[in-house]
């Protein structure tokens, strides 16, 4: 099942549905499987066979998030801040030139204006840990690249669609890359495992190429 | 104890129910690919329906056996020879039956050929395979490479530990079991599940409701979705059935945000040739959904091997639901005679 809230990319939408995602994680309902929370809606994924599924389903869905949304009448954030460090030097930062020249922002600002941005995550997807972060000042507004790399190495701090990611493996992507991070975005052995969860926000810090090592 | 592989078989690896719970963070529950084969394999040896077992893809694994060992295949039809622990005996090994519990014998060679009807065989052995739960599942994630067997496909020398006590569980389930019968020298039983996901005959149907996106496509796409005859190509995999058929066009290329995909949502990128969402699947994804296939028809597709034939059929929410229903009906029937004896 899946609710819209919206079809626009809107940060205050957003934060209302994760708020609605975790009031409705909270219940705990047998039935319920996962509550994917996403950029402007809410996906439900069910036991089609639980003892306990209510019928009719869709309208009795459909009441429960009425009320759900009305007795979580604050939305709050998690509170969580996730702390990333990032080394922007050029050796990583394999698309900072294009970023530069495309937003006429002067390359040694890139780094400033994304570290200064208030970054919260939209949606962890397509792959474990995989966040999708809004919040990115505007000045930094780039398209996705017209050709795809064919492998994004891990830890990958990329920008499109005024959002960031992380890449936590390495994968195909079409998103600037204007850094890395030596921290592990998803570790099964790990608790959490993701680094990052809906609802989050995100402070960006540069650190150096020694730094980063270190990390690593 | 142990299972060590002689051969691993095309894309032999484990597999459970699925690990639940996570798509909020990117992971989606993987699992078996045919869950009402897994249920049926699971229930022939006694165990829970969500202990691991093997998925085997198209060409079977061989497999050495350290103990006693209480086995079912099920799901698709595939060649399979049980022999004894010495090589004449191997090369000689009596036809495994499918679909029923047979005890093989401390050093017993299972060697499975060619799927010959299906594509995705289960074997499971009583008591389940004794690795360790990663984030509460035994399953293999592939594109994550974490689960199963350190994330991968089974390879040649591979060990896979049993229960310390799956000899004497084994036995003790199998002298439970009612119509024991001696079949071409294995021990097994004279009743046998029945399977409830192969394709009788192709192409297959398969009930499918009109996805999200279904208007965005143009009046010839629309229509030929549900008439054409879809071919699975042969770079389908656990991630999702790529069909070759008439190109979908779409009225007008609108961008759509990234949003929740689900197991069995078809859709169509840029090319125009749908892909149906599978087991391993992205838990998000941005393309036009053109429709939405019913749950309880999934692991029928599951089914079909590469160069397969599917045809979809249209179905509404509540047919979708009444399908689930019988078939979940079907399993429950076919689990209840089961003759077990549930004496511990």
């Amino acid at each position: 099942m899946y609710a819209e809230f919206g079809d626009k990319l809107d940060l205050e939408t957003n934060q209302s549905l994760q708020a609605l995602a975790a009031a409705l994680r909270a219940r705990a309902l047998p039935w319920i499987r996962d509550v994917v929370p996403a950029l402007c809606g809410i996906a439900v994924h069910f036991d089609p066979y639980h003892p306990q599924l209510p019928a009719p389903l869709l309208e009795r869905f459909e009441a429960m998030l009425q009320e759900v949304f009305k007795s979580a009448s604050k939305f709050e954030d998690s509170g969580r801040v996730v702390e990333v460090p990032v080394c922007y030097d050029s050796e990583f930062a394999l698309d900072l030139e294009d970023v530069s020249s495309l937003t006429k922002v002067a390359k040694q600002d890139v780094q400033k204006l994304h570290a200064k941005s208030k970054h919260s995550v939209l949606m962890v997807g397509f792959s474990p840990g995989q966040p999708y972060i809004g919040g990115l000042d505007a000045k930094l507004s780039v398209p996705r690249r017209a050709a795809p790399r064919t492998q994004m190495p891990a830890g990958s701090v990329a920008i499109a669609n005024a959002q960031t990611c992380v890449y936590p493996y390495e994968t195909p992507g079409g998103w600037s890359i204007i850094g890395r991070t030596p921290l592990r975005v998803f570790d099964p052995a790990r608790e959490p495992a993701s680094l990052f969860a809906p609802g989050d926000r995100v402070h960006f810090f540069a650190i150096t190429r020694t730094e980063y090592e270190k990390l690593k | 104890m142990s299972m060590r592989f002689i051969r691993p078989g095309l894309l032999t690896t484990v597999q459970d129910r699925g690990r639940f719970g996570l798509q909020h963070l990117g992971v989606v529950p993987c699992g078996a690919m045919d869950p009402v084969a897994l249920e049926l394999a699971n229930g022939l040896v006694g165990n829970r329906a969500d202990e691991a077992l093997l998925e085997i893809t198209v060409l079977g694994p061989e497999i050495a056996f350290e103990s006693d060992v209480l086995v079912a295949l099920c799901g698709a039809e595939m060649e399979a020879k049980a022999g004894g622990a010495n090589k004449d005996a191997r090369l000689d090994g009596a036809r495994l039956p499918l679909n029923r519990p047979v005890l093989l014998e401390k050093g017993a060679v299972l060697s499975t050929g060619r799927a010959t009807l299906g594509s995705r065989a289960y074997l499971a052995v009583a008591g389940g395979i004794a690795l360790p739960p990663v984030l509460a599942s035994r399953s293999t994630y592939l594109p994550a490479k974490f689960g199963g067997l350190q994330g991968r496909a089974l390879r040649a020398g591979d060990r896979l530990p049993l229960l310390e006590n799956v000899s004497a569980l084994s036995l003790s389930r199998y002298r439970n079991l009612n119509g024991k019968k001696d079949m071409h020298g294995l021990r097994t039983v004279s009743w046998s599940a029945p399977a409830l996901t192969l394709p009788a005959r192709e192409p297959i149907v398969i009930h499918a409701m009109e996805g999200r996106h279904h208007a965005h496509f143009d009046a010839a796409a629309r229509r030929a979705f549900f008439d054409a005859t879809w071919r699975v190509t042969p770079d389908s995999n656990r991630m999702g059935f790529r069909l070759a058929g008439p190109v979908l066009a779409r009225e007008e290329a609108v961008e759509i945000l990234s949003e929740p995909t689900c197991l069995g949502t078809v859709q169509v990128p840029a090319n125009g040739l749908p892909i149906a969402l599978m087991a391993d699947h992205q838990t998000t994804g941005g393309y036009p959904k053109i429709a939405e296939i019913a749950a309880a028809d999934v692991p029928r597709l599951a089914q079909l091997a590469p160069g397969g034939r599917v045809q979809f059929a249209r179905c509404t929410l509540e047919q979708a639901g009444e399908l689930r229903r019988v078939l979940r009906q079907r399993m429950d029937a076919a689990l209840r005679s089961l003759a077990w004896d549930y004496r511990t």
